[in-house]
C-alpha cells in the first residue's frame, strides 16, 4: 500500500501570487460549494423552505385589497430575501468551520481574498435560486406580476450587496459559540442601507414610479455594492486568521 | 530548513509562548512533545501561517514568516487531528478541490498516485462522510501531501484513532518521511514518536525545555527523558 516512494516532482508549486490562481481558486471554491450543496440539498432546501413558509404567513396576516398588497409587495419580498439568505450565510460558513476546512482553505498558497469571492459567488448562486422560485410563487399567491426587468436587476443588485457583506460578517460570527444569534445581530443593521434602497427602488418599478424617483436608490444600491466588495476584499484576510 | 527565533505568542493577557527558538534540518523528523496546554497547537499553527505570531522571527524553506505567507504555505503540508475535508465530496473531488486551490499544474496523474499511496484508490468514488475515522486521516495526509511539500506539520495525528488505524497511519507516515520530507510532528504517544522521529523536543510553559536525537536517547530511554525535561 504504501511501499511507493516515487514522486511526481512537477507538482511543486510555487505560492508566488498570479491572477490565474486567483481566478482557479475562485472557481475551485464556487465549484467546491455547488457539488457538495447540490449532492446534500441542506443549505438550499432550508432556505427554500423558509422563503416558502414566510409569504404564506404574509399572505395570511395580510388580508389585504389589490392596492395595498401591491404597495406593500417589495417590503414582503425583501424580508423574506434577508432572513432566508441569512440561513445561507450562516449554514455555508458553519460547513467550512466544522471539520476545520477553513484552515484548509488558508492553507492554500493563494490570496485569500479568492476564499471571499469564491463564498459570495456560491452564496449568490444559492440566493438567487430561491428568489428564482419564490418570485411565481409570490405571484401566484398575490396577483402581482414580478416579472419586470427592472425589479428583477433590483433583486440581483441588492442580492450582490447583501451576500458580500453576509458573507465577511458570517466569516466573523461562525469564529464564534454564538455563531447562529450573532450574524443576524452584526449583519442587520449593516445591512440596512443595502435593504432600504432595495425597498424602494423595488416600490418604485412595481408602482411604476417615474425614472427619476427610482434612480437614486438604484444609485445608491450599486454604491453599497461596490464600497461592501471593496472592503470586505481588504479585511477579510484579517477576519480570518487568529 | 526551519528556523525561529525568540519566537512569543499572546493571547491577551495570557502568553503561550515566551520565547521559542527552535531549529529543524532538511529531512529531520521531529516529535514536539509536551504536556495539554505546553503551546504544541498554537506554536505549529503559527509554523502554518494560521495564526500570527506576536513577537519573534521565522524561517521555513528559506521564506519569512509572515511576509511571505503565500511561499511557505506552497511549501507546507499540514495534517491536524481535524481532516479539513469536506463529507458531501468524494475523496477523489476532494482531492480534485485542493489541487485546484494549489494550482497543481495536470494534477490527475497525481491524484490517482496519492490515492495510490494511501491505500484509498478502490474507494475514491465514494463520499468522504462514509469513511472511517482513520480512512480520513489517511486521505487528511494524501490531501497535505499533494502538492509535494517540503515541509510536514502533523499536530497529534493519531487523535480518534484504533489500533488498526494507528499502525496504518504509521506506514503512511513513514512513507511520508521516507521521500525526504522535513516533519515537525506534536503527539502524546511517546512510543509512536519514538519510532517515528529522529529528534525529540519537549515543550513546557511555552519553551523548549529539552531537546535530544535519537542517537543520544540510545543511552536512556524517551519517557524518562520526557519526565526529566517536565521536572527541570
Amino acid at each position: 500500500m504504501v511501499d511507493k516512494a516515487t514522486e511526481i516532482k512537477s507538482v511543486k508549486v510555487d505560492g508566488t501570487p498570479a491572477r490565474g490562481s486567483f481566478i482557479q481558486a475562485v472557481a475551485a471554491v464556487v465549484w467546491k460549494d455547488l457539488r457538495a450543496e447540490f449532492r446534500s440539498r441542506e443549505l438550499f432546501s432550508a432556505m427554500l423552505v423558509f422563503s416558502l413558509l414566510i409569504i404564506l404567513i404574509f399572505n395570511f396576516a395580510l388580508e389585504l385589497d389589490v392596492k395595498t398588497r401591491r404597495s406593500v409587495t417589495a417590503g414582503v419580498l425583501w424580508a423574506t430575501f434577508a432572513f432566508a439568505g441569512t440561513l445561507g450565510l450562516n449554514r455555508s460558513m458553519a460547513i467550512e468551520k466544522d471539520r476545520g476546512c477553513m484552515d484548509g482553505l488558508l492553507l492554500a498558497p493563494v490570496d485569500r481574498s479568492a476564499i471571499y469571492f469564491g463564498k459570495v459567488i456560491s452564496n449568490l448562486i444559492f440566493m438567487l435560486i430561491v428568489e428564482v422560485i419564490v418570485l411565481p410563487v409570490y405571484s401566484a399567491l398575490y396577483a402581482i406580476n414580478l416579472f419586470q426587468p427592472g425589479l428583477i436587476l433590483v433583486i440581483l443588485l441588492g442580492s450582490i450587496g447583501y451576500v458580500s457583506v453576509g458573507t465577511l460578517l458570517s466569516a466573523m460570527s461562525v469564529q464564534t459559540r454564538t455563531r447562529d444569534i450573532l450574524l443576524p445581530i452584526l449583519l442587520f443593521p449593516v445591512a440596512i442601507p443595502v435593504l432600504l434602497a432595495a425597498v424602494k427602488a423595488s416600490n418604485g418599478f412595481l408602482t411604476g414610479a417615474e425614472w427619476a424617483e427610482i434612480l437614486l436608490p438604484l444609485n445608491l444600491l450599486i454604491a453599497y455594492d461596490v464600497i461592501f466588495i471593496a472592503v470586505a476584499f481588504m479585511v477579510f484576510d484579517h477576519v480570518v486568521e487568529e | 530548513m526551519i528556523t525561529v527565533k525568540k519566537l512569543v505568542k499572546r493571547f491577551g493577557l495570557k502568553t503561550v509562548l515566551r520565547g521559542v527558538d527552535f531549529e529543524v534540518q532538511p529531512g529531520e523528523f521531529v516529535a514536539l512533545l509536551g504536556p495539554n496546554g505546553a503551546g504544541k497547537t498554537t506554536f505549529l499553527r503559527i509554523l502554518a501561517s494560521l495564526s500570527r505570531p506576536s513577537l519573534g522571527q521565522i524561517r521555513i524553506a528559506g521564506y519569512r514568516l509572515p511576509d511571505q505567507a503565500a511561499q511557505v504555505r506552497a511549501r507546507l503540508g499540514v495534517v491536524s487531528h481535524l481532516p479539513l475535508l469536506y463529507g458531501d465530496l468524494t475523496a477523489e473531488e476532494n482531492l480534485r478541490f485542493y489541487a485546484r486551490m494549489y494550482g497543481i499544474p495536470h494534477y490527475e496523474a497525481r491524484l490517482t498516485e496519492v490515492l495510490e499511496m494511501t491505500g484509498l484508490e478502490a474507494r475514491r468514488h465514494d463520499l468522504v462522510r462514509t469513511y472511517s475515522r482513520g480512512m480520513q486521516q489517511r486521505l487528511a495526509i494524501g490531501r497535505a501531501v499533494l502538492h509535494d511539500p517540503d515541509v510536514m506539520l502533523f499536530d497529534e495525528p493519531y487523535t480518534g484513532l484504533d489500533q488498526d488505524a494507528s499502525s496504518m497511519l504509521d506506514d503512511v507516515l513513514k512513507t511520508v518521511a521516507a521521500q525526504g520530507r522535513t516533519v515537525v510532528m506534536t503527539s502524546h504517544d511517546l512510543a509512536r514518536a519514538e519510532d517515528l522521529a529522529t529528534r525529540f523536543d519537549i515543550l513546557s510553559r511555552g519553551l523548549i525545555s529539552a531537546s535530544a536525537s535519537s542517537a543520544e536517547l540510545k543511552q536512556t530511554n524517551l519517557l524518562s527523558f520526557y519526565k526529566q525535561a517536565l521536572a527541570g
